[in-house]
């Protein structure tokens, strides 16, 4: 590897953190990484949330963010060590030398000037070439890269395109300077699944096309494996396993790459059909205000102990449709019938039971506890309020409930902010199982979560509903989460119910178009998965 | 009508009707409150023939309703009332004295407002070095002394320990432009003082708030300079709040002012107010409250519009 | 817990602010209106501040005005306060047309300088300690409730709030067991700023004539009693002007740090 473009050897990456009312401490982000890159190859970088994967991709251009310091080894690009380079010759490299894109290209973006000024900007201050050349090959790598009207795309502002275009325009930007080496940041972790494959593969090609070197990171191995070479598997600031895309996800050698390879595997058989629990008859629903409904005559039955997977895309209901059910928005028209009565529409006029036997589990467990009670008060709320339990019953009770989420009996005098991320979600799960419940009303719980630990959230779900027979309505925009889960699936889209019935009718074909295009957008976990697609839609194009 | 005009002509509008509430609130809320002109003029031994007497010729007799609109009629003309502890007309009483304010209040902006913003550039700069500091400490302090107090400081040493400048500011008609300047030196140092340590802090705030954004970061690693990144791509985007701060801060001025000009014995808006309060002369309050308001609200519509008109989402719509 | 060195500082200061304004007779010298020397004696062993335009000893002067400076400044920050957090927390929890009507109001007092609409009330009513605290109190609960209704409104869009409803909980809950304990941090910092802001306002009116009235003194009345020696170079007017400053710069020393604790949300431990 010695005509690597990019090698960096024992890499220390350090940073100062400010804990409020405590002495600061130095913590270590990323200890003793080698790897490098080669010209025109693809490396990706993969790991869960504080793997140090970015701090390490912004360590190949010496650039340490919000006080982030570099502090060991060597980081060569092309043949020169740049760790500790003066801030001029840092300059003359980022931009020329090695570009950026990064994951929200909405706030990287200047909302003050046009794109086109932007894209070309590192062009003309490194004196790569002149003004006119610059914006024809801006239109050139616009058109490559699949956004509309590529003349004039560049004449307007940030403000004025959607998400995907804004992120393809940031490639633009990071390849308009012909670099060695370009770093992608999660660039299509914010983007829903359709787009995230259009986006993807664009990038593919302009990174095909323009024969750059480049760093991808992500948190997502499916999705690496579609465009790295090779892929370094990082946790908690240390390289665990480092090698070919093929023998990462054909042949792990590590425990943990192997649980990443492994997450999305859970079988799940869908249930015998039951009596419903929850009936939804024809409900439309529209906010306040508007005059748009977000709800158009949504009908769907879910069997009590069976699990209803909500799919759907930012923007297609899915999340009106629990304030609906919860009464926090009263239906405009239709009904909703729950254990054989009625449920009123407005949560105001419900009854006690009502309430308790439909609970709620939040996307963000963050913001869903509050941070000034315990893990006993918000489990034990619940048991107090609905059951009347006090002192060593309503104690006794609380252990139970932490030790049937698999967490000690210790954690009942902690705040929400001593937990992880999975342990607050049990928490939440705890509160809502404390009411004894009917039915469950999970929203995108598993999204904001690492895989390994959505994955056990899963697993603990399937559980608590074997034991304790509670219905789960599961909305989500993941299909791997809903493969896992579901006995039942609703696919919407703008507000309609595209696609409904058991597991096995919805996934199988004919499906209809949106389905079929959700579905074939989820990246798999085999190499040329991305090429597959593709070609099939092409061909599919050109056939029809 | 392009939206952004449509925005601006809804906040200007919004503005008028508010400073309409405002004249209500100032004549009405007033009149409601328990106190009596007539009795305040003529004194706690007045008959009440006498008290009936000049109720009817100040017109107190009528519904307050109908000495509003009388009232609101004549602030529109021109027509300010009249004094009642001298008689005098109070829209001339005011004419020279509002000159002198303005001469006063125009001196402290243009000194205080660059020297706030440079000052507020090299904390943000320096951002928790000591230049940033030794600015936040001194800000501090600033904030905690009343308006009076540096006013007394700084006439007890520039002006009577060193003597460097005139302790009272004399200023009359046909007085020349330099002799007037040298006259009002100090009441402009304690206001510019008054508002700078405001001002330095929130143009600090707003500045530190854009170089935080992503977008600063993708300008650095473009490898640009670091003066490239403020003047391309921080400075079009702290146009807005900064402006926002500046007239906000105009706006803490007129408050200023008043006390200032008290201290030292300046023949301005302020001390005519505050003279006429101790009087209880309500027609001269009144009149002079609504000015200062209708400043005020303006300089805040004024901030409104700047950032309608600097927002590029607004400017550009889809 | 460890508390900065400036907070601390802060701190001690205030309780001595305090201290001697509650023992104000123990404390003192003299007499509060007693005339002791001739006008404006230099400082001395009797005296240490000196005495004041009419012969007064200008430290008992200092300590009986402080009395009435942080009383008047107290008994407005507390009815501020109470009005502005209780009114501010009802329109957040409210909304509706409640929330609409108190906002709107409170945006037309805003709408006036506080110092100007003071003076024009003033002008009407009669200037006693009653008027001018419940003055000051009015026009500043308008500040506390815009920050209580902000504060407020933040933590009732939290999901916790919205699983406190769905629960069935009541208003009582809600405000009190979910809203109040997270609101209560920066809540107390801006006690801090509104009492500093009361002492300004309070000493200002003074010093226009307008505030506490003669014999009773106050810091910024003891000013304006003696602004007339600084031309003739005596300084006694900077000693409360001096003292308003410190009393000022304390409170915010200690607010500052309230206020920066507030980021941390880690419950009752800390």
């Amino acid at each position: 590897m010695s005509d690597a473009l990019l090698q960096i050897r024992n890499l220390r990456i350090e940073a100062t953190s400010y804990p409020p009312g405590e002495a600061p401490r130095d913590v270590v982000l990323v200890d003793d990484v080698s790897v490098s890159v080669e010209k025109g190859k693809v490396l990706g970088l993969i790991g869960e949330s504080g793997a140090g994967k970015s701090t390490i991709g912004l360590s190949s251009m010496a650039y340490g963010r919000g006080g982030v310091r570099l502090t060991g080894g060597t980081i060569t690009l092309n043949g020169r060590d740049i760790r500790l380079a003066d801030a001029r010759a840092l300059r003359a490299l980022r931009g020329r030398e090695v570009t950026y894109v990064a994951q929200s290209a909405a706030a990287a973006f200047n909302p003050a000037i046009k794109l086109m000024d932007q894209v070309i900007e590192t062009c003309l201050a490194h004196d790569v070439m002149g003004r006119a050349e610059a914006e024809a090959r801006a239109v050139m790598l616009f058109a490559r890269l699949g956004l509309p009207e590529p003349e004039r795309f560049g004449q307007r502002y940030p403000h004025q395109v959607s998400g995907g275009q804004l992120q393809r325009a940031m490639t633009a930007m990071a390849l308009c300077p012909k670099p060695d080496l370009v770093i992608f940041d999660e660039p299509t972790t914010a983007l829903d699944v359709t787009t995230q494959i259009e986006v993807l593969a664009a990038i593919k090609e302009a990174i095909r096309d323009t024969g750059v070197a480049a760093l991808y990171i992500t948190h997502d191995l499916a999705v690496v494996a579609q465009v790295a070479d090779d892929i370094l598997v990082l946790r908690h600031g240390k390289r665990i396993e480092y090698g070919a895309t093929e023998q990462i996800i054909t042949a792990p050698k590590e425990a943990y790459t192997k649980a990443l390879v492994s997450v999305r595997s859970i079988e799940h058989v869908e249930k015998p059909d039951a009596p419903a629990v929850l009936e939804i008859q024809s409900v439309t629903a529209r906010y306040k205000g508007t005059n748009f409904d977000v709800l158009k005559a949504i009908t769907l039955d879910l069997p009590a102990g069976q699990t209803l997977a909500v799919v759907g895309e930012s923007g297609s209901g899915k999340s009106t449709l629990a304030r609906v059910i919860t009464g926090l928005l009263p239906p405009a028209q239709g009904r909703i019938r729950f254990a054989g009565r009625d449920l009123a529409p407005d949560l105001a006029a419900r009854t006690r039971d009502d309430l308790r036997e439909v609970q709620m589990i939040y996307q963000m467990a963050d913001t869903a506890m509050n941070p000034r009670q315990t893990v006993g008060t918000i489990i034990g709320r619940p048991l107090e309020f609905y059951f009347g339990l006090k002192g060593e019953a309503k104690r006794k009770r609380i252990q139970d409930l932490l030790e049937q989420i698999e967490m000690g009996k210790g954690f009942i005098d902690r705040y929400p902010a001593e937990l992880s991320g999975g342990q607050k979600q049990r928490v939440c799960i705890a509160r809502a199982l404390a009411a004894k419940p009917k039915l469950i009303i999970c929203d995108e719980v598993t999204s904001a979560l690492d895989p390994l630990v959505a994955d056990g959230i899963l697993k603990l779900l399937l559980a608590l509903q074997a034991a304790e027979g509670v219905a789960y309505l599961f909305i989500t925009h993941d299909l791997a989460t809903v493969r896992a889960i579901a006995d039942r699936i609703a696919v919407m889209y703008r507000g309609e119910v595209r696609r409904y019935g058991t597991k096995t009718d919805v996934l199988t074909p004919p499906f209809d178009d949106y389905t079929e295009l959700l579905l074939s957008s989820v990246p798999e976990m085999k190499m040329g998965w991305l090429e597959g697609v593709l070609d099939s839609r092409k061909m599919e194009a050109a056939g029809n | 009508m392009h939206p952004v005009l449509t925005l601006v002509v809804q906040r200007v509008a919004l503005g008028l009707l508010l400073l309409l509430a405002v004249s209500a609130v100032i004549f009405l809320g007033v009149a409601a409150l328990p106190g009596d002109t007539a009795q305040a003029i003529l004194g706690q031994s007045a008959t009440p023939q006498a008290l009936a007497n000049l109720r009817a010729e100040m017109g107190l007799d009528q519904p307050p309703l109908t000495r509003y609109f009388q009232w609101l009629g004549g602030v529109l003309t021109g027509d300010l009332g009249t004094s009642i502890s001298n008689g005098t007309d109070i829209a001339s009483a005011i004419g020279q004295r509002l000159g002198n304010t303005l001469f006063l209040a125009a001196w402290a902006a243009v000194i205080s407002v660059p020297l706030a913003i440079l000052l507020g550039l090299v904390a943000a700069r320096y951002n928790g070095r000591w230049p940033d500091k030794l600015i936040s400490g001194a800000t501090l302090s600033a904030i905690s002394l009343p308006e009076f107090v540096v006013g007394y400081l700084v006439l007890y040493f520039l002006a009577v320990k060193w003597q460097l400048f005139p302790s009272v500011a004399m200023v009359f008609p046909g007085m020349g432009m330099m002799d007037r300047l040298n006259a009002v030196i100090l009441p402009v140092i304690v206001l510019v003082l008054v508002v700078l340590a405001h001002m330095m802090r929130m143009t600090r705030a707003a500045i530190l708030n854009v170089m935080q954004s992503a977008y600063i970061e993708t300008a650095e690693l473009k490898g640009l300079s670091p003066m490239q990144v403020i003047w391309r791509h921080a400075f079009p985007n702290a146009i807005a709040p900064v402006v926002n701060v500046v007239m906000l801060n105009l706006a803490y001025l007129v408050v200023g002012v008043v006390v200032v000009e008290v201290v030292f014995v300046y023949p301005g808006m302020g001390q005519y107010l505050v003279d006429h309060v101790a009087k209880r002369d309500l027609p001269v309050v009144q009149a002079v409250g609504l000015i200062f308001a209708a400043v005020y609200i303006g300089l805040n519509i004024l901030a409104d519009v700047i950032s309608i008109l600097a927002n590029p989402r607004l400017r550009h719509p889809k | 817990m460890r508390i900065p060195i400036s907070a601390l500082i802060g701190m001690v200061f205030t309780g001595a602010f305090f201290l001697a304004a509650i023992f104000a007779p123990l404390v003192a010298p003299y007499g509060m209106a007693e005339i002791v020397g001739g006008v404006w004696d230099p400082a001395s062993s009797a005296h240490w501040f000196g005495t004041d335009a009419i012969g007064r000893d200008l430290l008992s002067r200092m300590i009986y005005g402080g009395q009435t400076t942080i009383f008047v400044a107290s008994a407005a920050t507390i009815l501020s306060f109470t009005l502005g957090s209780v009114l501010g927390f009802s329109a957040a929890v409210a909304g509706g047309w409640v929330d609409q009507g108190l906002s709107r109001m409170v945006d037309l007092m805003m709408a006036i300088p506080s110092l100007i609409l003071a003076l024009v009330i003033l002008s009407v009513l009669p200037v006693t300690l009653t008027v001018l605290i419940v003055v000051m109190g009015l026009l500043d609960a308008t500040r506390v409730f815009r920050l209580a209704r902000a504060v407020a409104v933040d933590i009732t869009v939290m999901d916790y709030v919205e699983a406190a409803r769905l629960r069935g909980e009541g208003w009582a809950w809600i405000i009190f067991r979910e809203i109040l304990p997270n609101a209560l941090s920066p809540l107390v910092a801006e006690l801090g700023l509104r009492f500093i802001f009361a002492v300004l306002f309070i000493s200002t009116l003074s010093f226009l004539g307008l505030g506490v009235q003669p014999p009773l003194a106050d810091w910024g009345g003891i000013v304006k009693e003696n602004a007339s020696g600084l031309v003739y170079g005596i300084p006694a007017a900077l000693i409360p002007a001096f003292a308003i400053a410190a009393l000022a710069i304390s409170v915010n020393l200690v607010a500052d740090w309230v206020l920066s604790r507030t980021t941390s949300l880690k419950g009752g431990r800390g």
